[in-house]
């Protein structure tokens, strides 16, 4: 491959052998070639083992090891790790390991609805301003430079203090102050793609602008999008843990790994490990996997790169 | 040149009536009347409505909105009920302080990160190489205030060298000459920053590696050492400008992050503290003034980059 075609990132992974059927090669390879790029970035699929492992851990980890999250138990407060607890008991005399389960289903789950919200709002607010073009764009896009000038941390923590938080409320709140990278992103593909001739194609068959945007220019900036998916839930993730860090995270009985290491904080003199690097170590390696298979999806996407 | 920065310039405007807008629905949101902090909760309805009316608290919302940029223009950020103090009055007792931690901290990480970038870069997948990428994204994956407490374990607890609170002095002047209280939350704040920082540069000197003036200057002969000196470092620290507008927001957070841990008695606490009181006004200024120095900080970086780099100012 000494010059590469044109990135024919057409949504067509249901149909493998286009309707084109004689240019079979460069229709597949999109989606093709850019698996194939991901699985020999051995950092990518390290991250997705260690995404599969965490959600299994917290959703399906409860189910085989049961412990007791809603009655505190302060005998057995602040123990060591031991057998009957493998991670040792937190202040309440919660098992820690149970908790960092339950802690972690909220991260995932915020993390999760958070950057759907994002990638929504985002993606949309792009191909519309990428299409109108002309003033509204310019309008739409200062709207999304003063979504940017304002520190996205400060109104979420206001606005969880205002509203409460709880998985909802923090995946409403951090996605709908999210989505300026991802329009940003879409605007960019959708500029390029209007230009292409299936637009016109199917302008001039009379194809609505919602049509036109739900049906072609949004299937084809899915690259980005789905790029920029992982990058959004691991910073939902790390938003979630400064929000609980900072004390205005998810009520009890709910509970999240900021909060949980806050609360491990005030025994750091005592040498209570287990109630803070457990959980550390979690939001670190969860983010982590997330951050390397959203660099080896943007590698593996990127045109550029493409010239072996 | 001068229509560009013109052009900017009116763009910048544009953003931030934007962000005035956007913090005045905000504050309209959560807190739409200081009725009740002014009369006490006690107060009757009827009372609150006339003091609403009596304040210009019932005004459409538009001459409420004018009224809110008319006193900001004025100097005035708003008034906290419950320290029953100026916003401005409790900033200025902060700010120096913020200011000195949030920019030593910025100006170690360019240091830092600079010529750690570049050096990734030159010596790309080497040992040295996979062991900053490797730091720095771990770094870049961390909250920082499990680096923080990460920090304050091994150089405050077990091998107690720095102390785990940051200078509690109200003079700025003893906050600077206190390295024994200040290292470790400098040293947060930094490596955070340090992390996303490197990434960049390390991306940015390899783009500028693989451009034909470098293959130019190498063909005719000039050595590496002045290859790399005057012709990449020069052209990847362009981005960098650019890097450093765009990281104020992060910036901000870390400071507040930072901040709360090490009980440093600056702008990120006192936004904490209103956190904690549901202070609005005190959190909404503290929000606005932040927004307001990522725009400015935006526009400056941008002003900066067009002298830096002739193929902007020519253009």
């Amino acid at each position: 491959m000494a010059t590469p075609p044109p990135p024919p990132l057409d949504a067509q992974q249901a149909v493998p052998l286009g309707p084109e059927g004689g240019n079979i090669g460069a229709v597949q390879s999109g989606w093709r070639l850019a698996l194939r790029e991901f699985m020999t970035n051995r950092l990518a699929v390290v991250g997705f083992a260690m995404i599969v492992f965490f959600v299994l851990f917290c959703f399906v980890g409860p189910l085989i090891y049961h412990t007791n999250q809603i009655d505190t138990n302060l005998i057995s407060a602040n123990q060591a790790p031991s057998g009957a607890h493998l991670l040792g008991t937190d202040t309440d005399g919660f098992d820690e390991l149970g908790r960092i389960m339950k802690g972690g289903q909220a991260a995932l789950e915020i993390g999760f609805f958070a950057a759907v919200v994002a990638i929504v709002i985002g993606a949309l607010w792009g191909a519309v301003s990428g299409l109108a073009g002309g003033i509204i764009d310019s309008a739409m896009m200062r709207v999304v430079d003063v979504f940017l000038s304002v520190p996205f941390l400060f109104v979420v923590l206001i606005l969880a203090v205002k509203f409460g938080a709880s998985v909802l409320s923090l995946s409403l709140v951090i996605g709908f102050f999210a989505w300026q990278v991802p329009a940003r992103l879409v605007r960019g593909e959708v500029l390029t793609l209007r230009e292409r001739d299936f637009v016109l194609a199917a302008r001039t068959a009379g194809s609505t602008s919602w049509r036109l945007i739900t049906r072609h220019l949004l299937p084809n900036a899915l690259g980005v999008v789905i790029v920029n998916v992982t990058f959004q839930v691991a910073d939902a993730i790390l938003a979630v843990s400064y929000i609980g860090f900072l004390g205005f995270g998810l009520h009890f009985p709910n509970v999240d790994w900021g909060d949980q290491l806050s609360n491990g904080t005030e025994y750091l003199q005592d040498g209570y490990w287990w109630l803070i690097y457990p959980v550390g170590a979690c939001i670190v390696l969860t983010v982590m996997a997330l951050n390397f298979i959203g660099d080896a999806l943007r590698d593996s996407m990127d045109v550029r790169l493409r010239r072996r | 040149m001068i229509t560009y920065l013109a052009r900017r310039f009116v763009t910048s405007v544009v953003v931030l009536i934007g962000v005035s807008i956007f913090i005045f629905v905000l504050l309209h949101a959560t807190f739409p009347t200081p009725a009740r902090a002014v009369l006490g909760l006690q107060a009757r309805p009827a009372q609150v409505n006339a003091w609403n009316k009596a304040n210009g608290y019932d005004d459409p919302v538009i001459v409420q909105y004018l009224h809110y940029i008319n006193t900001l223009i004025h100097g005035n950020f708003g008034y906290s009920y419950v320290e029953n103090q100026s916003v401005t009055a409790l900033f200025q007792e902060r700010v120096a302080r913020s200011a000195y931690l949030s920019g030593i901290s910025l100006v170690l990480a360019v240091i830092i990160a600079l010529p750690l970038g570049i050096f990734q870069a030159v010596k790309r997948n080497s040992i040295g190489d996979n062991v900053a990428t490797s730091a720095a994204f771990i770094l870049y994956s961390m909250p920082s205030f499990f680096l923080g407490l990460i920090l304050i374990q091994v150089f405050a607890l077990s091998f107690p060298i720095f102390s785990f609170e940051a200078s509690q002095s109200n003079s700025v002047w003893v906050v600077i000459g206190d390295w024994n209280a200040m290292t470790l939350p400098i040293a947060t704040l930094t490596l955070i920053t340090v992390a996303s920082f490197s990434r960049y540069m390390r991306s940015s000197s390899m783009d500028v590696l693989a451009q034909d003036y470098i293959k130019v200057a190498r063909a005719k002969g000039l050595p590496e050492r002045l290859v790399l000196l005057r012709h990449l470092v020069r052209n990847a620290s362009l981005p960098m400008v650019t890097l450093i507008g765009l990281s104020l927001p992060a910036l901000l957070a870390g400071n507040l992050i930072t901040e709360s841990l090490f009980n440093f008695q600056g702008l990120g606490l006192l936004f904490f503290e209103s956190l904690e009181k549901v202070d609005y006004p005190v959190m909404l200024a503290y929000t606005l003034a932040g927004a307001i120095l990522v725009v400015v900080g935006n526009f400056v970086a941008d002003i900066a980059l067009t002298v830096a780099d002739p193929r902007i100012r020519l253009a």
